[in-house]
């Protein structure tokens, strides 16, 4: 009894506009661009596909907002982690070039976490840094070529592959928000998250490393932005310096409408996939409509606009 | 002997922050059972003291002795697990979670086999506790945020008391509190005491401090001006150590 009436309070305002955010576009662009085929089963699987990267970004950025950090330079990650993975894979088998990926990624996070954990830096202006700083790193590591990646086992694993006839991209998705909702919701290390985002001072007191769950919070952010960029890579079967550019305000915007706090002690893993799929959806009906892609962008920036108030609306207070 | 018997034995403790010397060359002796209350005005340095003795301030010099043992505590967690509990003036509840994760900030309960969060454990253990002290609160899963300040003071006086085992370091546990709420909270005290536990109290209601210890120790500026036996004393004189006007 008091389980379900904790739920329905869990049930805010904030979180509520996410679904509603989402059935509202969602039914919009299905009476508008019926007839441009946004029902079809195709469209609506390509939407999940093409968000997949974005939504395990997403993932990893709720542990970060809600830890009280930010991460802005998680999409320069994506091309690091994506290119070192498509150059490994040139001469070395699938194993490497996964770990090698993986391990930039963590390994970025891991330097931005000891900066801010440690130096005490505050996360905003250490990613706005490591942003540029690792964005430089992607151009030079190839001289802005991009690379092809041929591992036949890699692009079905990580892009275009099926298991039981579910693309592996959305077994990505779902493995990816499951295991982040269950370290989120229902651990130690979660807590301890929320704990160090709501009150510091509170988390140290009662015993809580904070500045480890920093530290970790930023590993986990690179390393999902790793990941993300094995998935470029695979879907698009070569790595380049441009890929994750487009991605940071999608992603923190998909976050935020999904009720994660902005200052942290406060989020959502299952909200940041609905978040992230409202954005997908928003990109396809926006490019169903035919709309310029200068167009787009406004109309795009508009809406994040709206949705990120409405959803930010009573905490403001 | 004696010294065996003190809970906390406090020698010669000094804290500057930068050029301000918060505490200047203070000593006390706390025996199990005994609740010793800590007096002085605005900016004595009363919270730094407790939170020097919590591991939150490490002393710039001086000992701090827990059943006899030197201990230097490197932060609040190593002076918790000795079982020393503080309800900080500041409270120190982390106001976006519920309360029954508050309850167990740091020690939350898991189940086998993989290690989750025993949330239905945290949260009856929480309810049985609030309902144990009469803390009045919707239920063990409101947001913090919704209560009121002397709920939350409830909580987090709930929270000492549950964990504690040796010491127990109030901070103006009942500046929030209404008369009833009050005179709860006392009863409270009064049980601990009952159970052994040695309680250094810090408040500015001389008959709180009257009613509830059994030595109050005054601070003026970081010195400490002295101790007075509670029978032994009268309110006329605490109220001018405090403010050294005789
Ligand atoms: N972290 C700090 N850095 C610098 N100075 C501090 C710090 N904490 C306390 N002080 C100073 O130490 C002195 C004692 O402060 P403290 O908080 O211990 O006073 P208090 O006796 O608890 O007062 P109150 O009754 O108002 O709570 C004050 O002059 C205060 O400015
Ligand atoms: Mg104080």
């Amino acid at each position: 009894m008091t389980r379900v009436t904790s739920r329905l309070n869990g049930l805010d305002f904030q979180q509520a506009v996410v679904y509603f955010g989402f059935l509202a576009i969602f039914l919009f662009f299905a009476v508008t661009l019926y007839d441009d085929g946004f029902l079809t089963q195709r469209n609506l699987t390509n939407i999940v596909l093409q968000t997949a990267p974005a939504t395990i970004m997403a993932v990893g950025l709720v542990f970060a907002l809600s830890a009280g950090e930010i991460d802005l330079s998680f999409g320069s990650i994506v091309a690091v982690s994506a290119l070192s993975c498509a150059v490994i894979l040139q001469d070395y088998p699938l194993p490497f070039g996964v770990a090698v990926g993986l391990g930039v990624g963590m390994g970025i996070g891991a330097f931005n976490g000891v900066l801010i954990a440690y130096l005490k830096l505050p996360s905003f202006l250490v990613t706005l840094a490591t942003m540029g700083l690792f964005a430089g790193i992607a151009r030079s590591m190839t001289n802005l070529r991009s690379i092809p990646v041929m591992n036949d086992t890699f692009t079905g694993i990580f892009g275009s592959g099926k298991l039981f006839s579910v693309p592996s991209l959305v077994i990505w998705t779902v493995i990816g928000v499951a295991v982040g909702h269950l370290i989120y919701r229902h651990t130690r290390f979660g807590a301890h998250v929320l704990a160090t985002g709501d009150n510091p001072r509170a988390a140290q007191v009662s015993g809580i490393k904070v500045p480890r769950v920093r530290l970790y919070v930023m590993m986990i952010c690179g390393g999902c932005a790793g990941l993300a960029g094995l998935l470029y890579a695979g879907r698009l079967q070569a790595a380049k310096y441009t890929l994750g550019e487009s991605d940071l305000m999608t992603v923190i915007a998909a976050v935020i409408v999904g009720g994660t706090a902005l200052n942290g002690g406060k989020g959502s893993v299952i909200g940041a996939l609905l978040g992230s799929l409202l954005m997908g959806m928003l990109n396809n009906g926006l490019i169903l409509m035919n709309l310029k892609v200068s167009d787009q962008m406004i109309v795009r920036g508009l809406i994040i606009l709206v949705a990120v108030a409405l959803s930010l609306r009573d905490s403001n207070r | 002997m004696t010294a065996e018997q003190n809970v906390l034995s406090l020698t010669n403790i000094h804290k500057a922050f930068g050029g301000v010397v918060a505490i200047q060359d203070f000593s006390l002796n706390l025996k199990a059972g005994e609740v010793v209350a800590l007096v002085g005005d605005n900016g004595a340095g009363k919270s730094t003291l407790i939170k020097i003795v919590s591991g939150v301030y490490t002393p710039t010099s001086g000992s701090i002795e827990l059943d006899g043992e030197e201990t230097s505590f490197s932060d609040a967690s190593s002076a918790r697990s000795k079982g020393i509990e503080v309800v900080y003036q500041d409270l120190a509840l982390a106001d976006q979670q519920p309360v029954f994760m508050n309850m167990f900030l740091g020690r939350e309960l898991t189940k086998p086999p993989f290690g989750l969060l025993d949330k239905d454990r945290m949260r009856r253990e929480s309810q049985e506790l609030v309902d144990e002290l009469d803390v009045r609160i919707p239920s063990a899963s409101s947001t913090i945020s919704q209560l009121s300040g002397g709920q939350r003071q409830g909580i987090a006086i709930a929270r000492a008391t549950h964990w504690a085992s040796k010491l127990i370091l109030l901070d103006e546990p009942t500046a929030a509190l209404g008369v009833a709420e009050t005179a709860r909270v006392e009863g409270l005290i009064e049980n601990l005491k009952k159970k052994n536990l040695a309680i250094l109290i810090i408040s500015h209601s001389l008959d709180q401090v009257f009613r509830l210890s059994d030595r109050i120790c005054v601070l003026r500026r970081g010195q400490q001006i002295g101790i007075r036996e509670t029978a032994k004393t009268d309110k006329n004189e605490i109220v001018s150590m405090i403010t050294g006007v005789a």
